[in-house]
């Protein structure tokens, strides 16, 4: 293999971030208080003074985004990027794509360097589509030539030529999305780096993108770097693949095992207690602390069972020392292979916290039959308070689901046939005539 | 092929003619800001008239006629007024503008790389759009007092710069700091009120005792707006050399503090906004 056919090598390449953390006192005095704002305000003036950069909090810690990572990617290959959140990917593509500077280490792209971090970067609501791909062409790297050369394509690609000269702030989601990768589809760069942007749009207009962008791979022998949570994409697109895992390259090559691996590790990975994660987001007036799973008596569960009740008991942490108002907090389910399956939210089921003490309090998503297929999910746990987020930590937690006699029928459900199980009966009977008294009659005998 | 390496330090080489490069984006950037500015107004780009038309109005008559204080020569008290409204206008639009630049586009910073300077260089262009409209208004004034500059109007566009340049720089500098301390954004405001006063917008700077005229000039605004009212009113108002020559030499210093302050903490600004 000669050298030209490397398109990216990456050798040993790290990013290092300083983080505060604020001790926080057991309990608080005004005089504590007072002396802590006031030790503050001197270090962020010297910081200031001296030209660095202002950490917020006690203690500063070093924190490796990226450690090391080092792999070659051959020109026309398309090459899967899979990790847990916080495992350094967008952090990679951030300095391939020249965001931010690697703190040490060397990366070489051969080739021009397209990024597509996010979708739709720069559209501006109150321009029309036919202005906005202009204005993104040009963000994105090209040139107006080259914009006005492929306009034609970007909006049939896009299916908008109805509603060119409309503001985009009257676009549909899924009209937006599509315009915006449209743009990008036609930049004709040598390297593309891609982050998750299709877990946007519609499934048909996903499989469109993914097509194109098999195509500019296979046809142009352009290289693609491909970051995704939804390991069906990867499997299908990628020739290679390489697993991050807290800032460290653990795995590269074959996609298939590459995967595999990824779905072990998932699994295995210790995840810190839910109270020291820092990979939140959200205003923090409150957090969630912790999460168990409990059986219908309130007892501690190691998993749960298809069919019978299953309790996940969440511990809500309010730090304000106030009560705080209308809380709403959501649960989103998803697989191993990070595709949601469901939501439970308080919203939803209009059961909103109306008023959450300050300090711990309980909170119990109640599953009356958990209608799971076997398996591993993953909880993503989701809070506001009006239309603020307040806390939002991605892969909070995870829990097994056995198997069990759904359907009271003594017989398992077999595995392989979806994520659910689905409440059903069968009757025999009747060809026609009015159904409802027959069916009554059928169910009560039952 | 292209080859492009990327280590610590990397992003320094070839920074400015990857800036070169981008003049398009920095063309569409401005466009772009001009093209929202009066989407969903009434009486849309009439604002940019207004705005000075007014002030004008209201200094004329606060110190041109409450206050009594002489104009430049001949020249009607209107007309210095807003010969000094010009370059005030642009100087104060172009560095708040430039300065909150970088944070409103933050969501592009972080997502998209490209020479950080056009943000804050689109900004100035757009104040430049509007200093260029506001000389329609200039025009119609003339006619109206039936009062015609000279040869002297040649040597506006030396102004002008100087007016970019001192802009450009503060409004740089400003950008940079405003990342990382966004005490700024408080601070921007008022410093841009105090200067209104400070600088001989309202007035003709001849008010200002002799012996302290060269220490006012250390402001660069007074050598700017001397300039304009020198060019703009047919050497009614006389221009005072050693202010004029501090005041280029202030706003020199100042583009280059600015841009260097910036080049210096460009690469972190998508890690910290």
């Amino acid at each position: 293999m000669s050298q030209n056919d490397i398109a990216i090598s990456v050798e040993k390449l790290s990013k290092r971030y300083l983080v505060g953390h604020q001790t926080r006192e057991r309990y608080t005095a005004l005089r504590d208080v007072i002396a802590r704002e006031a030790r503050d305000f001197t270090r962020r003036g010297l910081d200031l003074l001296r030209g660095r950069q202002i950490v917020v909090g006690d203690e500063v810690e070093e924190f490796w985004a990226l450690k090391d990572v080092s792999f070659e990617v051959k020109q026309g290959e398309i090459v899967g990027i899979v990790g847990r959140n916080g495992a350094g990917k967008s952090t990679l593509l951030k300095i391939l794509s020249r965001i931010t500077e690697p703190s040490a280490g060397r990366a070489v792209l051969r080739g021009r360097v397209a990024s597509l971090l996010e979708v739709g970067t720069g559209f501006h609501p109150e321009l029309t589509g036919r202005e906005n791909i202009f204005l993104n062409g040009a963000i994105i790297g090209m040139t107006q030539a080259e914009v006005r050369r492929k306009f034609d394509e970007i909006v049939a690609f896009a299916e908008v030529e109805r509603f060119l000269d409309t503001p985009v702030k009257r676009y549909s989601s899924g009209m937006y999305v599509r315009l915006a990768f449209a743009v990008a589809a036609h930049l004709e760069p040598e390297i593309l780096v891609v982050d998750e942007v299709l877990a946007v749009g519609d499934a048909a207009f996903q499989r469109k993108c993914l097509g194109k962008m098999r195509d500019v791979a296979s046809h142009d022998g352009r290289t693609v770097l491909f970051v995704s949570h939804s390991m069906a994409a990867i499997e299908n697109m990628c020739d290679s693949a390489l697993l991050l895992a807290q800032g460290r390259c653990v795995a590269q090559g074959d996609t298939h095992a590459v995967v595999q691996d990824y779905m072990n590790s998932v699994g295995r990975v210790a995840v810190s207690p839910l109270a020291e994660r820092k990979d939140r987001e959200g205003s923090g007036e409150f957090r969630v602390v912790g999460m168990a799973l409990e059986n219908a008596d309130g007892s501690e569960a190691a998993a749960f069972k298809c069919g019978a009740e299953g309790v996940l008991h969440l511990t809500i942490d309010n730090r304000t020392g106030r009560s705080l108002r209308n809380a709403r907090v959501a649960v989103v389910i998803n697989d191993a292979g990070g595709q949601r399956v469901a939501l439970m939210d308080t919203w939803l089921v209009d059961a909103d916290i109306p008023e959450l003490v300050p300090g711990e309090t309980a909170l119990r998503a109640v599953m009356p039959k958990v209608a799971l297929a076997p398996g591993r999910y993953f909880v993503t746990v989701w809070s506001t308070i009006g239309e603020a987020v307040v806390d939002w930590i991605k892969d909070a937690g995870a829990f097994d689901v056995e198997e069990g006699d759904f359907f009271g029928s003594g017989r398992l459900p077999p595995p392989g046939y979806g994520p659910f199980v689905l409440e059903h009966h069968f009757l025999v009977g009747e060809r026609s005539g009015n159904l409802i008294e027959w069916r009554k009659r059928k169910l009560s005998e039952r | 092929m292209h080859e492009l390496i990327i280590e610590p330090g990397s992003a320094d080489r070839g920074y400015w003619r990857d800036l070169w490069r981008s003049r398009e984006l920095l063309r569409l950037l401005a466009w772009r800001d001009v093209a929202v500015r009066y989407k969903q107004t009434v009486i849309g780009a009439a604002w940019a008239l207004i705005r000075p038309l007014l002030t004008m109005v209201v200094f004329t008559l606060v110190f041109g006629r409450l206050a009594k204080l002489p104009s430049d020569g001949a020249a009607p008290y209107a007309l210095m007024v807003y010969a000094g409204l010009l370059p005030w206008t642009f100087f104060s639009t172009a560095v708040t503008d430039a300065a909150n630049s970088l944070i409103g586009n933050a969501n592009l910073i972080s997502k998209v790389y490209f020479p950080r300077l056009v943000v804050p260089a689109a900004a100035v262009a757009v104040a430049l759009f509007d200093f260029v409209i506001s000389f329609i208004v200039l025009a119609a004034l003339m006619v109206w007092y039936r009062f015609f500059p000279g040869w002297q109007l040649l040597l506006l566009p030396g102004f002008v710069a100087l007016a970019f340049m001192a802009s450009f720089g503060l409004g740089v500098w400003l950008a940079a700091l405003n990342v990382s301390y966004r005490d700024f954004r408080y601070v921007i405001p008022f410093v841009v009120q105090l200067g209104l006063y400070i600088s001989p917008v309202g007035f003709s700077s001849n008010i200002i005792p002799a012996p302290w005229r060269l220490l006012y000039s250390v402001n660069p605004l007074v050598g700017i707006i001397d300039g304009f009212r020198w060019c703009l009113l047919g050497g009614q108002s006389e221009l005072y050399l050693p202010g004029l020559w501090l005041s280029v030499a202030v706003s020199v210093l100042f583009a280059w503090l600015g841009v260097r302050r910036f080049r210096r903490t460009e690469k972190t600004f998508a890690d910290l906004i």
